[in-house]
């Protein structure tokens, strides 16, 4: 028994689910925008266990499901350059570029592609490889921006200017603002992410309330989930739409000032595009000024093209919480995990990849 | 032997084989079937028989609870044993890296003789080929196995039936989780151990308590998971488990959540899943707790007709969700 398991407590899971099911007078949707929220949801089992009027959508919170289709084309011409070597998390190796390229192909086909599980293996691999141009795909949220942009700090203290970072970073706040400012929206409540919270803190979140949308930061066990849906439920009944954090043992509600300054030190933000939903105006990061000579975009002459949306696919829809991953008319019968068509059934914490996985 | 580490001439077929095979490997194999040394091994042994084929490329070769030698006779061991069978005899094939050094051929040549002794099979062949450095990683060990098959009718991964209950011989995962620690890159200190052993006598007991056994398998690469969809998908039934049932160390637990690994899809070289009707499963349950490579054994659920070819999990808070199959290898190279 360890302090952790009492947030897995089936009997106060019971009691909070039974509590959730009093709270809810009406259908309410809600959307969790984290991965590591999509997959907790169905591995502990609760996705089949809340209550039929709470739905569950899954937003844009994998981070390789939002990359978009111009991005994944940029890193997969990228891998077939002489004198470079991709360094990439190993999620990125499957995603589908254009005429179902991949990066998995690629290193078949000779390009060298080295699936790290940190950036700070990327700087081995640079100090390993004088000769060649390592670059890093930078892919992910607020929650491993900081530690990319410590590598790229470390690289060029160490002069390790082969070290290299193409930055898709993209920053969770603004792409909420494009979901709640889309007509077609039905979000009524947000599940904040735990991880991304506890670097950005509360503040980050404050425009929601003007949506009059509740939004409770979340953690990742059963009984942290509850919680933060019970919250959000309550404040309904309520008749209130604010910003709680429902994870304080995590997340400060300042979240973490250190991570953010150096987040900020290297990187700007810039306008980024994101699969589905299209450019958002300040929602990605680039190297900042002062690190141009470790930006893989300038150094290498890296240029996002118009890249046609993969035929059929509309992983752009289930990640705006339009379309549920097993209402999509390609679900299970063209897209698999074997054989996925688009990033939602690619990434483990894909939206499309979790039904496929747990939903009976 | 005098020399420190293996020569491209010790693959040659020439004196340097011979030393070799005479100096290191009858040294810890020899038996009065290998130690003929003519081309081919004279067997008596009576069919039906059980034939199971393996190669051994685990990084590192040594690990916490075993290296590649005892894991390269366990592996084939037990596939064998999975059948009902008692294994008699194994060849073994030696792909050696040139430069490996003498110390560690030698260290893991004795655990396969320990190995094998132990689950009392005769190596009766074997060859060795030396690669030059860099065409392969150190030593990879190829095995097969034949045994005779007692059990009648033996178990088969087709025979699960509604109503059998599922069994689980111990704990889950130790063996990935143990490869893992080890592993270069990951700075990861787990105080786990292999479960790397032969199941061959306690299978016999087990069937000779329980009569017939309808499905015996080991989940070695893919974990439990995988072995369960294998099962569920050829016996054509849904296997139906209990989450908060299934054995895990506690090491093993909180290694795999600070990886973000499931240990359900972890390999195991020493545990094996037994399905069997339900009117026989304490008796199964009860040789096995009784033998030290049995004594976490458990009952983790049943066989279904409902979902037929796949693993429904419940969850400890009662929730229902598929234990699908892995897509990819979760890990690469642990055995």
């Amino acid at each position: 028994m360890t302090p952790f398991d009492s947030f897995k407590n089936p009997d106060l899971c019971r009691a909070l689910l039974g509590k959730l099911e009093a709270a809810l007078d009406k259908p309410m949707r809600f959307m969790e925008v984290c991965g590591t929220h999509t997959v907790a949801i169905f591995h502990s089992g609760l996705h089949s266990l809340l209550p039929s009027q709470l739905v569950h959508l899954t937003g844009p919170g994998c981070p390789v499901c939002v990359t978009h289709e111009s991005e994944v084309a940029a890193f997969i011409e990228l891998a077939g350059k002489d004198g470079v070597i991709v360094a990439t998390f190993g999620d990125l190796m499957k995603v589908p570029g254009p005429g179902g390229a991949n990066l998995k192909k690629a290193q078949a086909e000779g390009a060298r592609v080295e699936v790290v599980y940190s950036p700070f293996d990327a700087l081995a691999l640079a100090r390993d490889n004088p000769a060649s141009k390592v670059v890093f795909l930078g892919v992910g949220f607020e929650t491993t921006a900081p530690a990319v942009a410590a590598t790229v700090k470390i690289a060029r203290e160490q002069k390790l200017d082969n070290f290299l970072l193409l930055s898709f970073h993209k920053l969770v706040p603004p792409a909420l603002r494009a979901l709640l400012a889309d007509p077609f929206m039905s979000i009524e409540a947000f599940l904040l992410p735990g991880h991304v919270s506890a670097i950005i803190g509360l503040a980050a979140y404050k425009f929601i309330e003007d949506y009059h949308v509740p939004a409770v930061i979340a953690g990742f066990e059963p009984v942290d989930i509850l919680t933060s849906l019970l919250l959000m439920v309550e404040q309904r009944k309520k008749g209130e739409a604010k910003v709680v954090n429902g994870y304080p043992r995590v997340v400060p509600d300042a979240g973490n000032p250190k991570a953010l300054a150096t987040m900020y030190e290297v990187f700007k933000t810039s306008d980024a595009l994101w699969r589905g939903i299209g450019a958002i105006p300040d929602s990605g990061l680039v190297l900042a000024d002062a690190y141009a000579q470790c930006d893989a975009f300038k150094v290498l002459d890296i240029t996002l093209k118009e890249s046609k949306p993969l035929p059929g696919c509309r992983c752009g829809d289930v990640l705006k919480g339009i379309l549920k991953p097993n209402e999509c008319p390609l679900y299970k019968k063209v897209c698999t995990p074997a054989n996925p068509v688009g990033p939602c059934m690619v990434s483990t914490e894909g939206s499309c990849a979790a039904y496929y996985k747990y939903q009976l | 032997m005098t020399i420190e580490r293996v020569l491209l001439d010790y693959g040659s077929g020439g004196q340097a084989s011979h030393r070799l095979v005479n100096e290191l490997f009858l040294k810890h194999l020899g038996n009065a079937v290998l130690s003929v040394l003519d081309d081919a091994a004279r067997l008596d042994i009576a069919g039906p028989l059980a034939m199971s084929t393996d190669s051994f490329v685990v990084d590192p070769i040594f690990f916490p609870g075993g290296d590649i030698g005892a894991l390269a006779v366990h592996g084939t061991v037990n596939d064998v044993a999975m059948l009902g069978a008692r294994p008699r005899y194994l060849t073994c094939g030696f792909i050696l890296e040139e430069g490996l050094p003498i110390e560690d051929l030698e260290k893991i040549v004795a655990s396969m003789g320990a190995a094998a002794a132990e689950a009392g099979v005769l190596i009766v062949a074997g060859d060795t080929k030396v690669v030059p450095r860099g065409m392969a990683d150190k030593i990879f060990i190829n095995t097969t196995g034949i045994g005779e098959i007692f059990a009648s009718p033996a178990p088969s991964g087709h025979r699960a039936a509604p109503g059998d209950a599922v069994l689980i011989s111990g704990t889950l995962g130790d063996h990935g989780l143990a490869i893992l620690s080890t592993r270069q890159g990951l700075s990861f200190d787990a105080p786990v151990a292999s479960d790397c052993a032969s199941l061959n006598h306690l299978i016999v007991k087990v069937i000779e308590a329980a009569g017939d056994v309808h499905v015996l398998r080991d989940p070695t690469r893919g974990g439990l998971a995988t072995t369960l969809n294998e099962i569920a998908g050829q016996s054509g039934v849904g296997v139906f488990i209990e989450e908060s049932l299934i054995p895990v160390k506690p090491a093993v637990a909180a290694g795999c959540s600070f990886l973000g690994l499931d240990p359900l899809y972890l390999a195991n070289e020493g545990k094996f899943i037994c399905i069997l009707p339900e009117a026989n499963a304490q008796a199964a349950l009860a040789v096995m707790r009784a033998d030290p490579l049995g004594a976490d054994a458990v009952r983790i659920g049943v066989v279904r007709a409902e979902h037929p070819g796949k693993v429904v999990m419940t969850t400890p808070l009662g929730g229902q969700r598929l234990m699908g199959m892995l897509e990819g290898e979760q890990l690469p190279r642990i055995c």
